[in-house]
């Protein structure tokens, strides 16, 4: 009962810094235009792809693990639609099939090694990171544009939303919109948190973060459920890349550096336990939404350096991690 | 049969096998291209300093045998990593040449400050890194690789603040001696040297070794026989912290500059590979500090190797990941059950 107030307390206290950021925003850069709705509407298309990468963090974290192959799946991704388009000539659909097979498989890869073979996940995913990052050099060590009719037509694609437009100084009505990449990102938050509420699976990701011991006695597979966690981290981590290629339309051998840091530090901002068992994708996507409110903000003032960014996430990062140690400690010694 | 058995249960075994495989390819490799077959050993002087590809490896390899140093006390105390270490180091070149040139200088050919204040100050600032992954992991119970995931990123963002984003050259011949040459010598080497003495002399004479592998082999038994186990996880990531200050001031002398966004870049890898390599459980407990050297050195051969057959180094990481991937593979408990087991059917099908 405990262990779920404590979480409550971080979950608020997450919504709470996202609003106060938020806000912060308007009154700092209300003249820049950060009042318009559409700025919202742009920290989720551009982070549709952290998103996505995210929930299957969350799903790993869950389990008491971790996936920090997910930046590097991302960027080759990225390359082999990139590749795929202008060498292979395949036609898009089959390309976007084929990143699905890529990550199922690096998946399965990771999650064997981890669950069957015993292995630290820190490592192997690590491993996996740098053989993914190396492999898009295998692919090309060069920046590679995406120049597909289909790709081109579903990245430019302009959803525009019925309400909360603004008229802009010329007289003109302004709609805000949102693109296809958004609408997946909110099918995927859908799903998964769909899954881990109500479906066998994602209950059993919770109870093997719990505690595998009594995970075990209930009769759950401990091993099936990690492999499961990871093949599911890197299948939406591909959705996640699909996502991203339409906001760069383009592959090369850094993009996506960082994500992983991005993705963790989301979920664990967004109220998951390091330790597992405790964590919802609702938190996940406000810790999301805090670190496209902060590069945001930075952009907005122009003049901050772009690692301020990441200072201020690795900050945050550091803050909630003591505050779940704190919670820890006290939930201990209430124990005692 | 048990002879060979023998053998390959020596602790050393793994390390000093890949080295010799890394040097087989090289002279199959040189062989095949028709140059001279050992070329890769010879060793001769050219304007007045050693030349050769030996000479490179050991010199190339100094930053990552440092890191190796510092990384085994860690791995084998906290059964986790310290993946801080690249950007750390990163920082370390920041702070050094901001120090040096003053704040907002890219280019100088005077010191603003002695050179020893730039020196200690950065590896002051790199052993507070290591006091703070080391807080993390020892008093608040965090997992050392998140714990260190902070750092990872916020240690070479600061850098790149300090520097603002650009290069910050030290054109003073004084600052790259750490990074050149002392006489016909790679100073880099001579640092190395100098780093094992000190940690073989500390590791001797004072309890420390057998402290970090009793905390690493059983964290609580070690508390119940009275030692302070979280006092010596922290000391175990200070070390690791001065160790990539000290990589870090090879790399930037060797530079001479700051070059915040590619000094360390990846350096984390190797040096965990180089502990990986060296016959350590990446899951803590007894160490060797030799198998961790012969290690950092293979992975430099590797490297060079890499190099020399034409390999693109931003390709490089497959191969090492493919290494790694295979070493703590073979390393992992249920495989060697498998085969233990395979090994225990068969000897009872020869006794029927």
């Amino acid at each position: 009962m405990n262990k779920k107030r404590s979480v409550n307390v971080l979950l608020l206290i997450t919504i709470l810094l996202f609003v106060v950021m938020y806000m912060a925003g308007i009154v700092i850069y209300g003249s820049k235009g950060f009042t318009h709705f559409q700025t919202f509407l742009n920290i989720l298309i551009n982070n549709a792809g952290l998103i996505c990468v995210t929930c299957g963090m969350t799903c790993v974290m869950l389990t008491g693990g971790i996936d920090i192959s997910v930046g590097s799946l991302v960027a080759m991704d990225c390359m082999i639609i990139a590749v795929g388009v202008t060498r292979w000539m395949w036609p898009a659909w089959a390309l976007i099939l084929f990143i699905l097979a890529v990550g199922v498989l690096f998946g399965l890869v990771q999650g064997f090694c981890i669950a069957y073979l015993e292995i630290q996940p820190f490592i192997i995913t690590m491993a996996g990171m740098f053989f993914a990052r190396g492999m898009t050099a295998v692919l090309d060590v060069h920046q590679i544009s995406v120049t597909d009719e289909t790709f081109t037509k579903l990245s430019s694609l302009k959803i525009t939303l019925p309400f909360g437009g603004y008229t802009n100084p010329k007289g003109m009505y302004v709609a805000p919109f949102i693109r296809i990449s958004v609408i997946i990102a909110l099918i995927v938050v859908l799903l998964t948190g769909f899954m881990l509420r109500k479906t066998r699976f994602g209950r059993s990701l919770y109870a093997v973060g719990g505690n595998q011991v009594s995970a075990t006695l209930m009769g759950l597979d401990v091993k099936k459920t990690q492999l499961r966690a990871y093949m599911l981290s890197s299948v939406l981590t591909s959705i996640g890349g699909f996502c991203y290629v339409l906001n760069t339309m383009c592959g090369t051998t850094t993009q996506a550096v960082g994500m992983e840091m991005s993705a963790i530090s989301s979920a664990v901002i967004g109220g998951t336990l390091l330790t597992g068992g405790v964590g919802t994708i609702i938190g996940s996507v406000f810790g999301v939404l805090i670190n496209g409110t902060i590069s945001s903000l930075v952009k907005f003032n122009g003049h901050l350096l772009a690692s301020w960014a990441n200072i201020v996430t690795a900050f945050l990062l550091m803050l909630f991690i003591v505050l779940q140690a704190v919670f820890a400690k006290i939930r201990e010694m209430q124990k005692k | 049969m048990s002879k060979l058995k023998a053998l390959t249960h020596r602790k050393l075994f793994l390390p000093i096998v890949s080295m010799i495989l890394v040097m087989l390819i090289n002279v199959i490799y040189d062989t095949a291209t028709g140059s001279a077959p050992f070329s890769f050993f010879y060793i001769t002087v050219k304007n007045g300093v050693l030349y050769g590809r030996l000479i490179d490896v050991l010199n190339r390899g100094s930053e990552i045998a440092i890191l190796a140093i510092g990384m085994t006390i860690v791995v084998s105390a906290s059964a986790g990593t310290d993946i801080s270490v690249g950007s750390v180091m990163a920082l370390y070149s920041a702070v050094c040449c901001v120090t040096l040139a003053g704040f907002g200088v890219t280019n100088t050919s005077t010191y603003a400050r002695p050179l020893i204040v730039g020196i200690l100050l950065g590896i002051l600032v790199c052993v507070l890194c290591g006091a703070i992954n080391g807080f993390f992991v020892a008093y608040l119970n965090i997992q050392p690789m998140v714990a260190t995931l902070i750092l990872w990123s916020a240690g070479r963002a600061i850098g790149l603040l300090l520097c603002n984003s650009q290069y910050v050259y030290i054109r003073v011949p004084s600052f790259r001696v750490i990074g050149g040459y002392i006489g016909f010598l790679p100073t880099p080497i001579l640092v190395v040297a100098i780093c094992i003495t000190v940690m073989t002399l500390f590791l001797k004479f004072t309890a420390l070794g057998t402290y970090v592998q009793s905390v690493g082999i059983n964290k609580k038994a070690a508390r119940i026989a009275g030692f302070n186990s979280a006092r010596i996880i922290f000391l175990a990531y200070v070390i690791c912290g001065l160790c990539a200050g000290l990589a870090g001031m090879v790399a930037t002398s060797r530079i001479y500059s700051a070059d915040t966004n590619n000094i360390g870049l990846n350096m984390e890898l190797d040096a965990i590979l180089s502990v990986a390599l060296g016959g350590n459980s990446l899951a803590g407990g007894k160490f060797s500090l030799a198998g961790s050297l012969i290690g950092a050195y293979t992975i430099q051969a590797i490297t060079t190797t890499m190099y020399a057959l034409g390999v693109d180094p931003a390709q490089a990481p497959v191969f090492k990941a493919v290494v790694v991937l295979i070493i703590v593979v073979i390393q992992a408990q249920p495989v060697k059950d498998f085969f233990a087991a395979r090994a225990a059917r068969k000897a009872v099908k020869e006794a029927a």
